[in-house]
């Protein structure tokens, strides 16, 4: 439980974060609320050299909507989001998951960016984004580049972000007034991973859904967005059958470990039962 | 009399003695981060230590070279087993009458196990140092299932013990065998069940888990070379024992070692034992000649440091077809890894598991436990239960539910029918034990009153026909556990440690001012000892509470004693404080009848003083009677007011309670709430019901995490699994239960204030009472018996098996 040896940084600009991350390339690590890579450090499964603190950097807080989009910079923390008034208001989702990540001390150093930048598949926030269809603000030493939270993340700690690039924001549309949302976790004690989670996203018209987005957590080794899915639910009336035809998609993607929480098959099952919850929460708050 | 004269009533209060709910003392340093822990502790020159552990479960060490790491600048020494040969350390005896290697002697037997021992200027460097020290490994078969350790083609774990067919406790019958342990009458349990109208046979498994005090186990040894001294400072439950131990294996003379246990942050049996860490920190600072500190982290405590049960127990209850039982048979399978370091008296290789008749009046018994080496780490202590007491009282409660099942008897009504009755106390068991008291009817009965066993028995037939229709997914359990402990090891008679019978004493001095400081050979970790020793003392010479110090844990102020597990601390060091107490009370009565002019036979003693017979106003208060014993003391009379006692009680006490869980399972998820907990105990006399409410808060919230998903998991081979408390089941206040709390009073008649002791009682009623409650959720679709722990998705699968899923 005790780290390597590791230079420490503290930028002031996203700027010099980035020249830090170049000039040193595999060997710097940029560091946000530090929960995932603090502990990978202590366990020395993490040896990074450089560690790059961007707790310095006051451009990276912030939540801000613009022309239908909120953007949350990346710093901002998940106490930040759960306080956040405009988020409450508009995109309750992201409040309600938070309040399901760790405990509330950890929420006080967590990060947004962090959480989706890392690649860990238990982390919360990535299917969040799936299914919000958010994207994400790569910023390197050639300026911003934006990509898709659906297409970022190739497998576990295994995503789009380049060595030398910061996670610096994370932009999502904002969704249509009187949406229904919901995301459903089971876990088997506060602080812990997902045994499966689920998001679910869906706008209703006179009992029939309008639009739907459902993406899962820890059920492989990458957030999952369950597209087919969605688009089975969506035009329904989410009658019985529709359902059930919906959650057997979504579990026929999950390719889950089997772990302390449950066997593969169990957490497969879980996943669907999460998003059938998820979804009948979700209905039950979408205006008809 | 003036009305400024206290009352009786006011004096009484006054001293917040037995039966007070007296804040504890303690809490004012923990409460503000002021306790002093051993990692606090800083002495000039200190050095640290740390293991390189093996990554295998079972290999053969070829090679170790720790050349690199010594080049490593601030590593001052690199220990293995070889260095430790030439102090005659390598190996050191365990407390169950085995071997265990302090570093690895040419092989490992459990991952994690300790291979190196680096010495180094700081934490930081013995880590980096540790990465450095070359180990090659030899891979062997893994065994880890010890069902197949005693197959005729297991791979041999103890190559140190070939030949010897003969170990501590009997003959040895397979190389991977430790022990085989017999109690009670074969024939007659064999008659028993051939003349049985109902039997049922049970493998009932208690899984292995830890005790994962939030503190780990850690220590500074300081060697004075000039003087010949060595002082340890240790998270020690019994740190006089250590220090016995550390003087028969160094062959340091035992006045020259001072064994300090400073603040512990819980123990539950963890710290009962000596490990590698204690050995090694020792030696270490014998070759430095300064410091060494060494401090376990989390993943290290969990997979080296003494596990608790992994027990399999093979259940058969005889009984009539009117739910009368006639025999209990069990046979154990000990799982012990691969060394038997398990904490019991020296004499009981499974403890005082022969308690597992229970509640209930077996005629006859027969028990046998074979204890066999694994690829796992080694224990098997007592994890806030006397030992392996939690074990049995899981099994034959589990037992009786089972027996209830197949009789279609309501299994409230199944125990009750086969109480022991209060006139048969004392009470003689079918395996050896006498049970000093108990009124196991009326606890019973104020149980099911309160929580209305009856109303919730309509209830859940109801909940089960409306889940038969498909109206809900949620299945209702109700668990009961009638459980009987027996603590407060023990009587000379049973029960010694390497030797050492297990007494316990007290010292206390009364000060001429009337105040006074007590040393007890016990050692509190959490239990309160400061607050509710001053009340035993308060109540026994009337002198407040407040004006009492009591220190534990140094070794050259406190009497000899063996420490505090197993829930003896009330039963064996309570009794001697009370008759430390009474002698300095004695002495007292022959001051104040000098003092009053007097007989001491015309004396009585009225709270907190002596008065004449017939004439209350002629009276001397214990502060007056103390100062002066210090300066005019009768003649022919030593001078002082001061006592010691060493108690060696004449039994065990033991105590009981009646647990009902009330529980509901969400048969999708397999999540099972806790909807009411009501735990009723009978500790005897109660010495401070607020500590008391605090202990059963803390072991029934243990014992839900055992029994609801806490457990130390192997793969198949032999990795540890869920080391970290990622993994490993710590329920937060979220998680936990509400607890409802409640008590009968049967005092033990032989212990001088009547008290039984309560810290494990919890631990061992609660985890069957949970257990059963998650078996009887699911008894209406068929099920006999679930395997602990219940977490959720084991209950899932118990759904699926017993087709709740569609």
């Amino acid at each position: 439980m005790i780290p390597g040896e590791f230079t420490y940084h503290r930028p002031s600009s996203v700027a010099e974060a980035v020249a830090i991350l170049v000039s040193h390339g595999d060997e710097a690590r940029p560091l946000s609320g530090g929960h995932s890579l603090i502990p990978m450090m202590k366990l020395r499964m993490a040896a990074p050299e450089h560690l790059v603190d961007l707790g310095g950097i006051a451009d990276l807080k912030g939540i801000s909507e613009d022309g239908g989009t909120i953007t949350i910079r990346a710093m901002t923390t998940q106490h930040e989001l759960i306080e956040s008034d405009l988020l409450s208001e508009k995109l309750p989702i992201v409040r309600e998951t938070s309040l399901l990540i760790a405990d509330p001390q950890i929420r006080y150093l967590g990060t947004l960016g962090g959480n989706v930048a890392n690649g860990d598949p238990g982390n919360d926030m990535p299917a969040l984004m799936q299914c919000l269809n958010a994207s994400y603000v790569l910023t390197g030493p050639d300026g911003n580049r934006e990509v898709a939270a659906r297409d970022f993340y190739e497998a576990a700690y295994f995503t789009a972000l380049a060595p030398e690039e910061i996670l610096t924001a994370v932009k999502i549309p904002t969704p249509p007034a009187g949406h229904g949302w919901a995301y459903e976790k089971l876990k088997r004690k506060v602080g812990d991973y997902a045994t499966a989670a689920a998001a679910v996203m869906l706008s209703m018209s006179g009992g029939t859904v309008t639009s739907c987005s459902v993406a899962l957590t820890n059920v492989a080794d990458t957030p999952l967005y369950a597209a087919d899915a969605g688009d089975i639910l969506n035009g329904s009336t989410l009658d019985e059958a529709t359902v059930a035809r919906a959650v057997a998609a979504a579990e026929a993607i999950t390719d889950p470990a089997s772990d302390g929480r449950g066997p593969a098959e169990y957490r497969t099952k879980m996943a669907g039962i999460m998003m059938q919850r998820a979804l009948a929460r979700a209905a039950e708050r979408a205006s008809a | 009399m003036n009305d400024m004269t206290p009352t009786r009533e006011q004096r009484e209060a006054a001293l917040e003695g037995m039966g007070c709910k007296r804040k504890r003392v303690e809490d004012v340093r923990f409460t503000q981060g002021k306790g002093q822990y051993v990692d606090d502790l800083k002495l000039p020159g200190m050095v640290f230590g740390d293991f390189v552990r093996s990554p295998y479960p079972h290999a053969k060490i070829t090679r170790i070279d720790a050349s690199e790491a010594l080049k490593l600048p601030g590593v001052i020494a690199v220990l293995t087993a070889e260095d430790l040969k030439g102090v005659n350390l390598a190996w050191m005896p365990t407390l169950a009458g085995d071997v265990q290697m302090v570093l690895a002697d040419g092989k490992v037997l459990y991952q994690n196990q300790e291979v190196a021992f680096v010495v180094a200027e700081d934490r930081y460097i013995a880590d980096d140092a540790i990465q450095l020290v070359e180990v090659d490994y030899e891979e062997l078969p893994v065994l880890t299932d010890p069902f197949k350790s005693m197959d005729s083609d297991a791979p041999v774990l103890r190559p140190d013990l070939e030949g010897k067919m003969e170990g501590a406790h009997g003959p040895r019958k397979h190389h991977n065998h430790i022990f085989n342990w017999e109690v009670g009458d074969k024939d007659e349990t064999a008659k028993a069940f051939a003349e049985a109208d109902v039997t049922i046979n049970e493998m009932i498994s208690y899984h292995r888990t830890h005790p994962s005090p939030l503190e780990t186990c850690q220590c500074v040894a300081s060697m004075d070379k000039v003087k010949g001294e060595l002082t340890v400072w240790g998270t020690f439950q019994a740190p006089h024992v250590i220090r016995t131990v550390a003087s028969l294996l160094s062959t340091i003379p035992e006045h020259k070692i001072h064994v300090i246990a400073p603040d512990i942050g819980g123990g539950f049996g963890n710290k009962v034992g000596a490990y590698p860490g204690y050995i090694c920190s020792i030696v270490a600072s014998i070759v430095t000649g300064v410091p060494v500190k060494w401090v376990e982290d989390r993943m290290e405590n969990l997979s080296t440091t003494s596990f608790a049960r992994d027990y399999h127990m093979t259940t058969e209850i005889a009984a009539k077809s009117d739910g009368t039982v006639t025999g209990l048979k069990v046979h154990v399978l000990a799982d012990h890894g691969g060394f038997d370091a398990c904490a019991d008296p020296s004499k009981w290789p499974a403890g005082f598991f022969n308690i597992v008749t229970g509640s209930y009046d077996f005629p006859t018994a027969h028990l046998e436990v074979d204890g066999v080496y694994t690829n796992k780490a080694p224990g098997g202590v007592a994890y806030r239960c006397s030992f392996r007491v939690t074990e049995a009282a899981y099994c034959i409660e589990r037992g009786m539910d089972i027996l209830a099942q197949k009789l279609e008897m309501d299994p409230a009504d199944l125990r009750i029918k086969n109480f022991i009755k209060p006139e048969q106390f004392p009470y003689q068991s079918a395996l050896g034990w006498e049970y000093d008291s108990g009124d196991y009817h009326t606890a019973m009965q104020k149980a099911m009153d309160t929580i209305g066993y009856r109303e919730l028995r309509v209830e859940q037939k109801a909940k089960q026909e409306a889940f038969k229709r498909g109206e809900t997914r949620e299945i209702m359990g109700i668990g009961v556990s009638f459980f009987t402990e027996i603590v407060g090891a023990g009587p000379s008679k049973n029960c010694d440690i390497l030797g050492v019978a297990m007494f316990d004493s007290a010292e206390i001095r009364v000060h001429p001012t009337g105040s006074v400081i007590s040393r007890m050979g016990t050692k509190s970790q959490g239990q309160g000892h400061e607050t509710t020793w001053a009340q035993i003392i308060a109540t026994e010479i009337g002198i407040p509470a407040a004006d009492i110090m009591v220190e534990e844990g140094n070794t050259d102020t406190a009497p000899y004693g063996l420490g505090t597990y197993g829930s003896r601390s009330t039963p064996v060091a309570g009794a001697a404080i009370a008759l430390a107490a009474r002698k300095i009370r004695n002495k007292a009565q022959m001051i104040a009848a000098h003092m009053l002019e007097v007989s001491e036979y015309d004396l009585e003693w009225d709270v907190d003083g002596f008065q004449v017979k017939g004439n209350p106003e002629a009276r001397k208060s214990m502060k007056e009677i103390a100062w002066a014993a210090y300066h005019a003391p009768p003649p022919n009379m030593e001078p002082g007011l001061e006592a010691v006692s060493y108690y060696d009680p004449p039994n065990m006490t033991y105590p009981f309670g009646a647990y009902f869980c009330v529980m509901d399972i969400d048969v999708d998820t397999g999540v099972a709430t806790t909807r009411r907990f009501y735990a009723l105990d009978d500790c005897g006399t109660r010495i401070n019901p607020m500590i008391i409410e605090g202990q059963v808060h803390g072991g029934l919230t243990e014992a839900f995490a055992i029994a609801m998903g806490q457990e130390i998991r192997y793969d198949e081979t032999g990795n540890v699994l869920g080391a970290s408390f990622m993994d490993f089941f710590i329920p937060t206040a979220v998680e936990t239960p509400h607890w409802e709390t409640d008590h009968t009073v049967t005092p033990s008649p032989h212990h001088p204030i009547g008290a039984k002791g309560v810290g494990e009682s919890p631990n061992v009623g609660g985890v069957p009472a949970f257990s059963n409650a998650v078996n009887d959720a699911f008894q209406f679709l068929g099920n006999t018996h679930i395997q602990m722990p219940h977490d959720a998705w084991r209950n899932w699968q118990a759904a699926k098996n017993l087709g709740a899923h569609s």
